[in-house]
């Protein structure tokens, strides 16, 4: 047998090759967010405009010595300029305040006016910090958020639990700092990074989880060594969907379950009945399929779990074409049969 | 027309372990794919122990293809793989037409199988389409969704790692009919089943 040339069909695996490289790496390099560098210093808000805040002049009597690390004061016969360094825990970045949910609050609003003289009378140290259902408790207003069954869910918690009264929702939600982000952030993956830094804060940074615990920090890598793809995990769930017990009434589930509850199944996700779809991807999901209707609003979105069949379309059409495959082969054979 | 012999030596060694290899992958990663794609607390095999056999039959099926690339390239079996273009269309739908009506009127193929040619049009076009097109598909994507971090994240507005599942379902259920349809049209030989034992001595039995 004359053995010809034969490359044409190799020919076209090398060009398919070689162009999906070029696709891949001029893509890769357009790329807008590689996940590896997606920190919360991505997400860090930008220097604010004050003039637009009604409160901003009033709060700088705050700001300009909580603002920063030092502060500095006129001795009483006013020979001498004092400057001393600020607690760390009382310093307040106006830039952060400024984009949190309570920007628009004065500083006296939960404090005491009496903080309006320096030095600070002693016995505001005893002031009592407010609970975040302290103000937003039996409100109208905030109802449909239901904080109160919030704070049932976080008293059941391992959080409240295991650390009683030292560990307040102030814990987690800062307010000076906290803002919302999955209900208004677009962006999937900020609403991550954010929510996640959250937790590790505390299980992340050492000085943070030694305020209420003795214990040494575990290594979260290393008790994460069972997950596969890591680092795909990681920026792509938050920590709270496999360590909170799942409530679909609620925005975000509270319950806070001891590490040995933590979701461990891959199907809890990776499944048609994601829990994703009960809180991650709630928002996202909802307004995508309200924008682009349920085809465009499931298919186009970021909301990947690689497994679940999430197009009901594409499935049906696949049946179809197998369905008449297989027809095809039964009536084939079947007059082959009866020749 | 070339005058064939009863028995035909069409299948040498490595064809054919390197096609039992395939066929035992392919049917482990289509049950596998499909529990991983209809991934169910109740599926019968377990969505991380379907991705783990998915992830190996894949790696597995990757050099098994590199075996079937280089060995078409260095034997003459790539030679059954070369489609002539000159009355390629006339030849496509003298097959098409006696699978469709010839078969059952007892006629005989109109490409019977030869030492030269071992495929007839309509087998050239598929099995190029299968190993040339869609299992390169499939392997590359797969290996995309086993590293997501080295996919591209966004693709034309379209999420990225999206665009490479559903790439890789398609090519994935692509392969499947043609294996199913491949099964059934290996039962047309002298007997139903002597196509099949030509995959295990080599030898090809005519009509």
């Amino acid at each position: 047998m004359v053995y010809k040339t034969n490359l044409r069909p190799a020919w076209v695996v090398m060009v398919l090759v070689l162009l999906s490289a070029l696709a891949f790496t001029w893509l890769k390099t357009s790329d807008s967010a590689p996940l590896e560098t997606s920190t919360a210093e991505e997400i860090k808000p930008v220097k604010v405009d004050l003039s637009k805040f009604t409160n901003a002049v009033e709060n700088e009597k705050c700001f300009r010595c909580h603002g920063q690390t030092k502060y500095s004061y006129m001795t009483s016969d006013s020979s001498k300029t004092v400057t001393k360094r600020m607690y760390t825990e009382l310093v307040m970045d106006r830039d952060i305040f400024y984009v949190s949910n309570h920007r628009e609050f004065k500083c006296t609003d939960c404090h005491s006016e009496d903080y309006g003289t320096f030095p600070h009378p002693n016995e505001l140290r005893m002031e009592a910090i407010a609970t975040c259902i302290d103000c937003h408790g039996g409100d109208e207003k905030y109802a449909k958020f239901q904080f109160e069954k919030i704070e049932s869910e976080f008293l059941a918690s391992a959080h409240s639990e295991k650390h009683s009264e030292d560990f307040t929702c102030w814990m987690c939600h800062d307010a000076h700092e906290y803002r919302i982000n999955a209900r208004t952030n677009e962006n999937l993956k900020e609403t991550i990074t954010y929510d996640n830094m959250i937790c590790l804060n505390c299980h992340g940074d050492v000085r943070n989880y030694q305020l209420l615990t003795t214990k040494a920090k575990p290594n979260i890598l290393q008790k994460h060594e069972w997950l596969p793809n890591q680092v795909s995990h990681f920026t792509n769930v938050r920590c709270i969907e496999c360590h909170t017990r799942n409530n679909d009434t609620l925005e975000v589930a509270h319950h806070v379950v001891p590490k040995e509850e933590a979701v461990r199944k891959c199907e809890s996700c990776h499944s048609k009945n994601s829990i994703l779809y009960a809180s991650l991807y709630k928002y996202q999901v909802s307004e995508k399929i309200e924008k682009e209707g349920l085809v465009k609003g499931l298919l186009l979105g970021d909301t990947t779990t690689i497994g679940p069949d999430k197009n009901n379309t594409l499935n049906i059409i696949s049946l179809v074409i197998f369905g008449m495959t297989l027809l095809f082969i039964i009536i084939h054979a079947a007059f082959r049969m009866k020749k | 027309m070339t005058k064939h012999s009863e028995r035909l030596y069409l299948y040498p060694v490595w064809v054919r372990i390197w096609h039992m290899t395939n066929a035992i992958l392919c049917l482990i990663l289509i049950i596998t794919g499909l529990s991983i794609q209809f991934s169910n607390p109740s599926t019968v095999v377990k969505f991380n122990a379907a991705v783990a056999v998915h992830n190996i039959s894949g790696i597995i099926l990757s050099i098994s293809y590199l075996v079937f690339f280089f060995g078409n390239l260095v034997t003459p079996n790539g030679f059954h793989y070369v489609i002539p273009v000159k009355g390629f269309l006339n030849r496509l739908l003298r097959q098409f037409r006696y699978y469709t009506i010839g078969i059952f009127r007892r006629e005989q193929p109109p490409f019977p199988v030869t030492e030269e040619s071992k495929f007839n049009p309509l087998q050239q076009v598929t099995y190029v389409l299968l190993m040339y097109v869609l299992v390169p598909f499939v392997i590359i994507s797969g290996w995309g969704l086993l590293y997501p971090e080295i996919t591209i994240s966004g693709i034309l507005g379209l999420s990225g790692l999206d665009m490479t599942d559903l790439l890789h379902i398609t090519a994935g259920f692509g392969i499947s009919i043609i294996m199913c349809v491949h099964v059934y049209f290996c039962t047309i030989g002298k007997t139903p089943t002597s196509n099949f034992r030509s995959m295990i001595d080599g030898y090809h039995e005519s009509h």
